[in-house]
């Protein structure tokens, strides 16, 4: 917000956007348009129809998240912005540029520095150890030794590897192995970061820790981050949005309550059912008008809360029903524990 | 049935001035062009008797302490070291320390000149299918013609010396060497590349950051190939004037000496191994990061 000239420079849009993998595959673009699934392009033609029709709007500092089941698209996508993978057809606009059309000069010069990339696979160079990988992006740009290095050691000490800087990475666990891959992507210091189930190989207590990380940078420098990611605790938790894709479509996309709360058919419903709603949903989305003749109950909380924290609070206070108010402390609505407890457990509880 | 015991070919005379024709083109391409091509070749001739002549004049417990060292760094390994220096004191012992110098001289520069030579055209095979398709047959029939036969071009073009030699040489042993510089490279993980392009690397430092060290211990399986087809050819480069253990082995043959081509024979044997040895060592030494898998 204090920025927003300098966020939008670092929006990214896609527009219009078809991946199908296989020879002449732009000749196949029209008949996908039409209507054919990627079922019968597999079968009928033998080319897999990686995305199609994809737009998306992640608004620049802001983070993105991508969910979906294996095979449903998520690194295809996320590959697109950095231009690993061309494009069948469509835009990739970041601020003003289409990465789509820059020559390759102008793609190096993109990647070096607006970009920078955590992989699924870790991706690290084996003949080199821990420091020498994480320093990697800087290298490539020409920063001179002494920066990359202390850049690099703060960041491979903020994931916790600190003592592990000679390491080879067949000499780490897979966790340690894609920590080396963060700090690497965060040494860089790119406006943009695309990280491809950055967290998928933690264990729960670091996982959280990194999502702190994330967070905490988030509160410093904005960045752009988009974040692939099957757990959906973990979109809820750090996505500003959220994005669900299914054999290469978006089928929904926006607020992670949204979601939770308007899952827009079976699948998502399926995928959101295990969320702990009580984290994601807001008094605001479940709260009951204001009763005219009654007094208002004594605990207040604000809209944004969330049913976990408005619990606490009625529970700490000794209360069973509790005001809503507006930033400007106007009482908006209300709340009992009831309707509460059943937000939280029941999926109907939303309408 | 003539024509079913007796296989059809070219008429006679027509097969004669086909051969003769081409000959005598090559022969007149000789002539014309034969010293301009000598002189082209003469860096060479220098390189090789400044090599020679350092391994011949250096006396000798230095040339020994010299490549015990070097297979110390290669190898750290005393037992590689220990055998080397045993393996050479019984070749001089045996009185053939001068040859073997020949023989190391030249085998060392035809290597250098393999790997300056190879390693741009493995690398530049491996960025191109149309190129690899192109090589790969030109190679095979590098390999596989008998290298008697390539001998004889050599020799109408440059004549009898150290360099249609070291030529002759240098075609043998070199495939190898690109062979595996191209399939070095094209091994490298596809991800670890896309992780390189992703933080904008330029293709000189893919080459230099990722897949040039990531090739190294198959490139070097190539310099060690090489090095042994060499030592291969020298003795059959010895009937163009090569110097070194060819040359006796030759002459055991002409005049029937068997313990003198038996003495030779294994002193190749014997600096084929100490080379080996240390060639393979250093590149196993190259890949130890890849070793340890952690558990
Ligand atoms: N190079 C390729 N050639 C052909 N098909 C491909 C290629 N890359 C991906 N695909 C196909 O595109 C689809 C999406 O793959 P993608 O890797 O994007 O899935 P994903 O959502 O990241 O899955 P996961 O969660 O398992 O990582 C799959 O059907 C896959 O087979
Ligand atoms: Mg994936």
């Amino acid at each position: 917000m204090a920025e927003p000239q300098k966020n939008a420079e670092n929006g990214i849009h896609i527009r219009n956007l078809y991946k199908i993998f296989g020879h002449g595959a732009a000749g196949y673009v029209d008949m996908v348009k039409k209507g054919m699934t990627k079922a019968e392009l597999n079968e009928k033609h033998g080319h897999v129809l990686g995305l199609k029709d994809i737009n998306i709007d992640m608004p620049g500092g802001d983070i993105f998240v991508i969910m979906g089941l294996s095979g449903s698209g998520k690194s295809t996508l996320i590959r697109h912005i950095n231009r690993l993978i061309d494009p069948t057809a469509g835009e990739v606009l970041v601020g003003d540029a289409d990465v789509v059309k820059m020559n390759p000069r102008e793609l190096r010069d993109f990647r070096r520095h607006k970009t920078a990339m955590v992989f699924q696979k870790f991706a690290l160079l084996p003949h080199r150890n821990v420091l020498e990988n994480t320093v990697y992006g800087l290298e490539v740009q020409g920063v001179p030794r002494a920066r990359q290095v202390e850049s690099a050691m703060r960041w491979i000490e903020r994931v916790g590897l600190k003592g592990f800087e000679q390491k080879y990475p067949n000499q780490l666990s897979g966790g340690m192995q894609q920590r080396v891959g963060l700090a690497r992507a965060l040494t860089n210091d790119a406006p943009i970061l695309l990280m491809d189930e950055a967290f998928s190989a933690l264990d729960p207590l670091i996982r959280m820790d990194m999502q702190s990380v994330l967070l905490d940078l988030q509160k410093e420098i904005k960045k752009t981050i988009v974040f692939i990611t099957h757990d959906l605790d973990e979109a809820l938790r750090l996505g500003d949005r959220v994005a669900i894709l299914r054999d290469g479509e978006v089928i929904q996309q926006g607020t992670a309550q949204d979601i939770v709360l308007n899952p827009a058919d079976g699948y998502i419903a399926n995928f959101v059912k295990e969320v702990n709603r009580g984290r994601v949903i807001r008094l605001d989305a479940v709260m009951a008008p204001i009763n005219a003749g009654a007094q208002p109950a004594s605990v207040r909380a604000h809209a944004d809360t969330t049913l976990d924290e408005a619990a606490t609070m009625l529970t700490k206070a000794g209360q069973t029903e509790l005001s809503v108010v507006n930033g400007n402390g106007e009482q908006i609505g209300r709340l009992d524990l009831q309707r509460i407890i059943s937000a939280m457990v029941t999926p109907a509880a939303g309408n | 049935m003539d024509w079913l015991t007796r296989f059809p070919h070219m008429d006679d005379d027509t097969l004669r001035v086909l051969k003769k024709s081409i000959d005598e083109g090559f022969r007149g391409f000789t002539r014309a062009y034969g010293d301009s091509i000598e002189g082209f070749f003469q860096p060479l001739q220098y390189f090789l008797i400044q090599s020679e002549r350092f391994m011949t004049n250096t006396p000798w417990p230095i040339i020994l302490l010299l490549i015990a060292a070097i297979a110390w760094f290669a190898t750290r390994s005393w037992r590689i070291v220990i055998s080397s220096v045993v393996t050479l004191l019984v070749i001089g012992y045996f009185d053939m320390w001068d040859d073997t110098m020949k023989t190391i001289s030249m085998i060392l520069v035809c290597t250098i000149l393999s790997i300056v030579l190879g390693i741009p055209i493995g690398i530049a095979m491996s960025r191109s299918d149309r190129l690899q398709s192109w090589i790969n047959p030109i190679l095979d029939i590098m390999q596989t013609m008998p290298s008697f036969v390539y001998l004889i071009p050599v020799v109408m073009l440059l004549g009898i010396g150290k360099v249609p030699g070291l030529i002759a040489v240098v075609i043998y042993a070199i495939p190898p060497m690109i062979r595996l510089t191209n399939l070095g490279i094209r091994q490298v993980d596809r991800d670890v590349l896309e992780a390189a392009d992703a933080f904008g690397s330029s293709s000189w430092q893919k080459l230099k950051n990722v897949q040039m060290p990531l090739a190294l211990p198959t490139i070097m399986a190539g310099i060690n190939q090489t090095i042994m087809m060499a030592l291969a050819m020298v003795v059959i480069a010895s009937m163009i004037g090569v110097q070194g253990l060819g040359q006796p082995v030759l002459k055991a043959i002409a005049n029937q000496y068997f313990t003198l081509g038996v003495f030779n024979g294994l002193a190749i044997v014997g600096i084929a191994i100490v080379f080996d040895r240390i060639s393979q060592a250093y590149g196993k030494r190259l890949q130890r990061h890849l070793e340890v898998i952690h558990g």
